[in-house]
């Protein structure tokens, strides 16, 4: 008897916190994301009026934003695997008995707030900074071209703070590949390329689908890189939908904003859970 | 250089082979041919270098010193998909996302072979699992995915097929009826079988020539009938199967035969089964050659009076005794239960006698435990 | 021996091929350096400037202090973000580990109607970017007339960092041999012995782990916070807000202390845990 009801005990205090502060604020954005303003109201007065136009209003008026938002997102992931995968790799069957040691130091970084990192970057970059004299003296980028305030700052910030987030999963799965079979794949007259298309990707799958979730999700949504390291022609939606909620105070577009970045992500994402061909998630 | 090691065939020749990380020395100066189309097996307990010489056939580790030939082909430096040698991993190594008929196709298609259906389906018939095929490496038991591996392996037809441990993971029943059909499997195919293995009896059971391994060197080498009936160490006479080592002097000549002084008591054995190089000399009797009487029964052969039975175990087929000699040294005597004698009991007193020809004499300085206290059965390598 | 080996190592593969062979080998290890490198230049400088004697705006090099150390608090309004701060992770820190390990022992060790939608529920709030998160908060906050401030934060923090709490002490509770459970009570401990002898010491470090990454979330979270925090200023924001006008080179301080007090209690975490292994 008192079996059956644990787990749902345990779980009601959880849940019923998730329900209030997550699943209910959800639901009220999406009533909010259809309302209008009220005629002669104050600034911030809104009523229902089922308007679901806004959604298309906060689109069409923002879709450069929107476009750059998931171009962005995507780069940069695509970037952090990049750079994450042979780094997983390496910790995982190079490492030998600092596999834990180098484990600490990719979340490391995290333990500097990811903000005075973000403005180290603008400062690395920027005019004062080292990196531009020297490649303008090497002659690698011309006198008149600056580093911060671009979208490539912007993408590169992204990619920076979101690879722990690309590096821990793939290293959970790569880590669990056993080294025999990458063996056995090379005595099977695989040479290194082969055997990492044929046998360590496909068994590192999970890994990569876990790491792109994580790094695409927050990567789609975040304005903190844009408005630190961007210009304003490179704002991203995160920057609108602050804006809209903080300077216009127009909370229908907003929210409207907030839900459409939302579906589009689910969307994706649900594709390319499908398209990878695997459900392990958590 | 890559295309022509691919298609090299011919014996396995082994020179100077060297392998060492840091202080340790895996396998140490090692030369050795094995012919082609022979079943070959590395006989040793772990960390005897069986396996590090394994990888380095393989192309898996590489050499400190030496080089290792294929027929006229130096392979020493080539790269694993670069030999034509397969190899049956220890725990099989299947790739787990791949089902059970691209696991054999694999290295077909790593080859440029286009169809490669026939070639699998006979392999899968060889092994007797075509059933299986669309299954993945996980659904299947452990004998199941041991044949896989070694029709994986088979089918690419490599001059070199070298098994690592192949059976350590099955069990007893399963590992007796594998033996004879990779035996039967390597008739079949003929091609060169190389064996690592602690196990001596998998060993004995499987291979033309046993190499027995110890401390990166070759102890001792021959076909199994010639590592066990005469062995040249103490190491090779207790690892493999089980020996009685009796301290004694070489007293004297006797036209072939030498004469051996084992504690006042003489025996004679052949000189041809000596490995002595002096005087002193330890003589070797299997426990089932020895044969048990009672004091008043006329005897032939070799002969130790004075002992009495301590301990007598039954196992069926024959029965084992401890017999405990006057210098207070402890023999085992295995007799075949096949005479309807009834056995005898423990305190009988009794004399141990056997035919010279059985005997074997090692030399005088050689440690009698070694190769005893390892245990066959802590499989984990290096 | 060693005379043999010294013979036997002269010649078989020429210099090149080895140079060769040990780039080969060791690119991944050359670009391992390389990533590791990116990672840490940001952090490097934060902390090279921490020494700067720079006076207000902490831009460019003026000279070596120690000075910036010395008076942590030195500049307006840091320590008290950095109290907010502190109070806000561990009041979020205490709630979610409490909450999320009781959700992932009903995941973990039960099996019940309802599981994988109690999966879905704890993917969510992952999936949901923080801006979203953060703005259906705050709207809710706003139409409860609610004003947002430090409560508020606290909440929206306890609610992002409750999956991965779920998440990291769910590994654990799966990697555990339930043969020990069955062992226990074998050994006439009942549920609850079994429970507080067995199972909790045993997941006690995954319940640790995740009390460290909820913090740490927490204590690093700007988004979710700039939308629920109101007037009250967290350590992040304050970098953001005085990011404009030149950020003191305290805050440098107290982010490099963060970091090498954090990375004191990881590693020595481990070792703790390397040893009880042993």
């Amino acid at each position: 008897m008192g079996k059956i009801r644990t787990p749902y005990l345990l779980l009601l205090p959880g849940f019923g916190f998730l329900f209030t502060f997550f699943i209910l604020p959800i639901i009220n954005l999406a009533q909010t994301s259809t309302q209008t303003r009220v005629a002669g109201g104050d600034t911030g007065e809104y009523e229902q009026t089922l308007r679901f136009a806004n959604y298309l209003d906060a689109f069409v008026e923002n879709k450069e934003q929107f476009g750059r938002s998931f171009l962005f997102a995507t780069i940069a992931t695509v970037l952090a695997l990049a750079i994450a995968y042979p780094l997983a790799y390496a910790i995982a069957f190079k490492a030998g008995k600092y596999k834990n040691l180098l484990l600490v130091l990719v979340v490391a970084p995290f333990f500097t707030s990811f903000l005075l990192r973000t403005i180290a970057w603008k400062q690395i970059l920027g005019e004062e900074g080292f990196v531009v004299p020297t490649l303008r003296s090497l002659g690698i980028i011309s006198e008149s071209t600056t580093l911060t305030s671009t979208s490539f700052a912007v993408v590169m910030g992204m990619t920076y703070n979101f690879l722990p987030f690309m590096t821990l999963p793939l290293y959970a799965s790569i880590d669990r590949i056993d080294p025999r079979t990458l063996e056995a794949s090379g005595d099977l007259y695989a040479n290194g390329l082969t055997t990492f298309r044929r046998v360590t990707l496909p068994l590192s799958m999970p890994g990569v689908v876990a790491g792109t979730l994580l790094t695409f999700i927050p990567a789609a949504g975040d304005y903190v890189n844009a408005a630190i390291l961007g210009n304003p022609n490179t704002k991203m939606l995160g920057n609108v939908i602050e804006s809209r909620y903080f300077k216009i105070v127009d909370y229908p577009t907003a929210a409207a904003l907030s839900f459409t970045l939302m579906a589009a992500i689910l969307i994706l994402v649900t594709l390319y859970i499908r398209k990878a061909g695997t459900e392990e998630l958590v | 250089m890559a295309k022509a090691s691919i298609e090299a065939r011919g014996d396995l020749r082994l020179t100077r082979l060297t392998k060492t990380y840091g202080d340790f020395t895996a396998v140490d100066d090692l030369t050795l041919t094995i012919p082609k189309g022979s079943f070959f097996a590395l006989l040793g307990p772990s960390g005897c270098g069986k396996t590090t010489t394994l990888r380095m056939i393989a192309g898996l580790e590489e050499p400190t010193a030496g080089s290792i030939h294929l027929g006229e082909t130096d392979i020493t430096t080539t790269k694993p998909y670069q030999r034509p040698i397969n190899t049956v991993f220890q725990n099989y190594a299947l790739f787990p996302h791949l089902t059970i008929f691209e696991n054999i196709a694999f290295g077909l298609r790593r080859r440029g072979q286009k169809d490669v259906k026939e070639a699998v389906d006979k392999v899968l018939n060889l092994v007797e699992l075509p059933h299986l095929a669309e299954r993945k490496p996980t659904q299947l038991s452990g004998g199941q995915q041991q044949r896989i591996a070694l029709a994986r392996a088979i089918v690419n037809r490599p001059a070199l097929l070298l098994l690592d441990e192949p059976l350590g993971a099955l069990d007893l029943k399963l590992r007796r009826q594998m033996q004879i059909e990779l035996k039967w499997i390597q008739k079949e195919v003929g091609l060169t079988f190389v064996h690592v293995t602690h196990d001596q009896e998998e060993a004995m059971t499987m291979a033309d020539t046993i190499a027995v391994m110890n401390e990166g060197q070759i102890e001792q080498m021959g076909s199994p009938a010639e590592l066990y009936d005469n062995p040249e160490t103490a190491y090779v006479a207790n690892f493999l199967g089980q020996s009685n080592l009796i301290k004694g002097i070489i007293s004297g000549n006797d036209g072939d035969s030498l004469i051996v002084d084992l504690y006042g008591q003489k025996i004679a054995l052949p000189k041809n089964r000596s490995h002595a190089i002096d005087n002193s000399t330890y003589a070797g009797i299997r426990p089932e050659k020895f044969r048990i009487s009672l004091l008043e029964t006329p005897v032939h052969g070799n002969v130790l009076t004075g002992g009495r039975i301590e301990d007598v175990s039954y196992i069926g087929v024959s029965t084992q005794y401890q017999v405990e000699m006057p210098w207070g040294q402890e023999l085992m005597v295995f007799e075949q239960n096949d005479d309807g004698v009834a056995p005898f009991n423990k305190g009988d007193a009794v004399n141990i006698s056997w035919a010279p020809t059985f005997t074997f004499a090692l030399r005088g300085d050689e440690d009698v435990t070694a190769g005893s206290e390892v245990q066959p059965q802590d499989i984990d390598e290096e | 021996m060693s005379q043999k080996i010294k013979d036997a190592t002269i010649p078989t593969i020429p210099l090149g091929a080895r140079i060769q062979r040990w780039i080969g080998r060791n690119l991944i290890r050359i670009y391992a350096i390389f990533a590791f490198t990116y990672l840490f230049i940001p952090v490097a400088y934060t902390f090279a400037f921490s020494f700067n004697d720079s006076g207000k705006s902490n831009l460019i090099w003026k000279g070596f202090t120690f000075g910036n150390w010395q008076n942590p608090c030195g500049a307006p309004e840091v320590c008290s973000a950095l109290g907010n701060s502190i109070k806000i992770g561990f009041l979020a820190t205490f709630f979610s580990t409490i909450l999320g390990t009781m959700i992932a022992f009903a995941i973990g060790r039960h099996k019940f109607k309802g599981r994988s939608t109690s999966n879905l529920l704890i993917f969510l709030p992952m999936a949901t970017p923080e801006i979203v998160m953060g703005a259906s908060l705050l709207s809710l906050f706003l139409v409860f007339k609610i004003n947002p401030g430090f409560w508020p934060t606290v909440i929206a923090h306890i609610v992002f960092c409750i999956s991965f709490v779920v998440v990291t002490v769910k590994a654990r509770i799966a990697s555990l041999d339930p043969r020990l459970e069955q062992a226990a009570m074998d050994l006439y401990a009942n549920e609850f012995e079994t429970f507080r002898r067995v199972t909790l010491p045993l997941v006690a470090p995954g319940i640790a782990g995740a009390a460290l990454l909820a913090f740490s979330l927490s204590f690093d979270d700007f988004i979710i916070t700039n939308f629920n925090s109101g007037t009250l200023t967290t350590f992040p924001k304050f970098i953001y807000v005085s990011a404009a006008r030149g950020i003191p080179a305290q805050a440098n301080v107290i982010g490099s202390a963060m970091f090498f007090l954090a990375l004191t209690i990881v590693i020595v975490g481990q070792l703790v845990n390397r040893r009880k292994v042993r």
